[in-house]
């Protein structure tokens, strides 16, 4: 199987009014085509700061260092910008965490959709029409065609968070970046669309990695975990190790604070257990 | 005061249409997301509210927080009866009721640093001196898991997480009677979850606090809620109880939705692992 990236020692620091802020703190990740890679972790420890830097989506604010940061052999750091428009969106695309932020407001979602397949796979006006109403269908959004015309602010949070999904996966990228991607999706819908994301994953040998909290999604999708803490890989396993013998204590409490673990009328915080197992 | 038995928020056969279409070709349609839905609340209770996506959740979120009119139907705010399609609702009115949204990101001004955001709700709505409403907003800022050199950011340089806690942050910041928490914890992960859920149970049992919680995590709803509305295309199909609806749940969709919640035990891994390798 082919290694489709591997980063090793990535680095992200912000300016601040404070001095520098180091969000990301050498990280390494690899993910082969046809896996599926979980990141877990802490609100706040740099999970969707490392995939914007391989995006290269960080703001001027942000210093990005790697040793190594390869997709399919190709270094991304010494690209040429235009090198990297070709890849990105095309080859990598991203499902963004808050997906209303990401949509244009301005625009119909056929639209933002048709953008997406002229640009990268260079379809007609038509054939784009066409293939958006089927990608709106996949992600079970109902009235499709209807639906071509309505703007963002018209749509539910779940509807938005579907829309930009069907853009991410419109023109089977070879490695697909989910950030948090079913938060805003009921059970029945969520386990909908990990189905067709897992599909396209076996069909085309897409590399997938999963941002998410839910440990049950990462239960049902992924090969193997890493798990982030302020910055840092704390641990990294397959999926059924992770859940059998959890190796970091940060990992121990994360899996013990499900809220069905609740004793008395208070929920477990991880800090608490993490205080009680040290 | 209230009376136990007047509840602080009440709907009566609620329902709101939305127009569509009207573009280029089409004719404008009517489109009813809301189909008459009927609940209270009471005095220090949490109702949780689930269901599909798009079953208009959000939409009666909306008009419970008098954002939005409702098409049809009664809302009673404390028993008595209010109506923002006829007049803009007091000052009063809106401090009683807040709502943390769906979408962080849309609700917070980019250009205000958090610090700002969170005293100016009490400039606006308290008498408090500048040196109260700095002190009582970086307390919040640390009840909800953030840091003092928080204060003066913007909202754009925090995590998704990070924000959907600012804007809980600033919901709490006017001590509302109501709070209506629209997906509150969906970015969050469970040890911050945690911290922020006992932190409403806190406030809940301190002042007294009404909730509507709209959620998709049908654990966090079983933990927090008195009472679980079902919502299926914008209608109510099951109301009742926490322990009735999650002990016996008498519609299917309600059956469906709980037989979907994904498995993190074990043996479900390794039954998935086989079947993928397999295929
Ligand atoms: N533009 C910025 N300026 C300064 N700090 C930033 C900026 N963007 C993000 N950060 C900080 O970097 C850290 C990592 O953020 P990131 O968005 O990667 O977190 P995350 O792991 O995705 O969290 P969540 O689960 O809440 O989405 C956070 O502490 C955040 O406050
Ligand atoms: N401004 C609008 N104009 C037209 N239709 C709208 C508008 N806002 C919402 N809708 C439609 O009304 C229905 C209910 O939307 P709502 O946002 O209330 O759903 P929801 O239950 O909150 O869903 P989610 O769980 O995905 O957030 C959806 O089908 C949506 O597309
Ligand atoms: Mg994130
Ligand atoms: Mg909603």
């Amino acid at each position: 199987m082919g290694r489709l990236l591997e980063i090793r020692n990535l680095c992200v620091s912000f300016d601040t009014a404070r001095g520098p802020f180091r969000a990301v703190d050498g990280v390494d990740l690899s993910v082969d085509e046809r896996e599926v890679l979980a990141i877990v972790g802490e609100s706040g420890s740099g999970k969707s700061v490392g995939m914007l830097a391989v995006m290269g989506l960080l703001p001027a604010t942000a210093t990005v260092t790697a040793d190594v940061m390869r997709f399919d052999g190709k270094d991304l750091l010494s690209l040429s910008v235009q090198d990297r428009r070709k890849i990105i969106g095309r080859d990598i695309s991203m499902i963004f965490q808050e997906p209303i932020a990401s949509l244009n407001p301005c625009f119909t979602v056929g639209f933002q959709l048709a953008e997406v397949l002229t640009a990268h796979m260079g379809m007609t006006g038509a054939q784009a029409r066409a293939r958006s109403v089927e990608l709106l269908a996949q992600v079970g959004i109902p009235d499709p065609e209807a639906r071509l015309s309505a703007y963002p602010h018209q749509m539910s949070g779940g509807q938005c968070q579907r829309v930009m999904i069907a853009m991410a996966i419109a023109c089977t990228p070879r490695l697909l970046i989910a950030d948090e991607p079913t938060t805003a999706l009921d059970v029945t819908i969520q386990k909908q669309i990990l189905d067709l994301i897992l599909q396209l994953q076996q069909d085309h040998g897409m590399g997938l990695i999963m941002i998410t909290h839910d440990m049950g999604v990462v239960a049902e999708t992924a090969d193997r975990v890493v798990v982030q803490y302020r910055g840092k890989k704390m641990e990294e396993a397959d999926v059924l190790s992770l859940f059998e013998n959890p190796q970091h204590p940060y990992t121990r409490a994360l899996l013990s604070a499900l809220p069905e673990n609740a004793k008395g009328d208070r929920l477990p915080t991880v800090g608490e257990m993490m205080g009680a197992s040290q | 005061m209230t009376s136990a038995s007047t509840p602080v928020i009440e709907g009566r056969a609620l329902t709101r249409d939305y127009l569509t279409g009207g573009g280029f070709f089409g004719r404008a349609k009517s489109v009813r997301a809301l189909k008459g839905i009927s609940f209270r609340v009471e005095q220090g209770k949490t109702l949780a509210i689930v269901g599909e996506s798009g079953c208009g959740k959000s939409t009666l979120a909306r008009i419970i927080t008098l954002i939005d009119p409702a098409s049809g139907g009664e809302l009673l705010l404390d028993g008595v009866p209010v109506d923002v399609g006829r007049g803009a609702p007091t000052r009063e009115m809106r401090r009683k009721v807040q709502i943390v949204f769906q979408n962080p990101y849309g609700s917070l001004n980019p250009r205000q640093k958090v610090g700002d955001m969170l005293m100016e709700q009490l400039y606006l709505n308290t008498d408090h001196t500048a040196a109260e409403r700095r002190g009582e907003a970086r307390a919040m800022l640390e009840k909800v898991g953030l840091k003092p050199e928080h204060f003066n950011r913007y909202p754009h340089m925090f995590s998704g997480g990070q924000r959907q806690r600012l804007a809980i942050a600033r919901a709490l910041m006017v001590r509302p009677k109501l709070l209506v928490l629209d997906e509150p914890v969906s970015a969050l992960d469970l040890s911050v979850q945690a911290q922020v859920l006992n932190l409403l149970a806190d406030l809940q049992d301190e002042f007294g606090l009404t909730y509507v919680f709209i959620s998709h995590d049908l654990s966090v709803v079983k933990y927090i809620a008195d009472e679980v509305m079902v919502m299926f295309k914008g209608e109510v199909v099951e109301y009742g109880p926490r322990d009735q609806v999650f002990g016996a749940p008498a519609h299917d969709y309600t059956r469906t939705l709980f037989a979907a919640t994904p498995r993190a035990d074990v043996e479900s891994i390794r039954a998935r692992l086989a079947r993928k390798r397999a295929a």
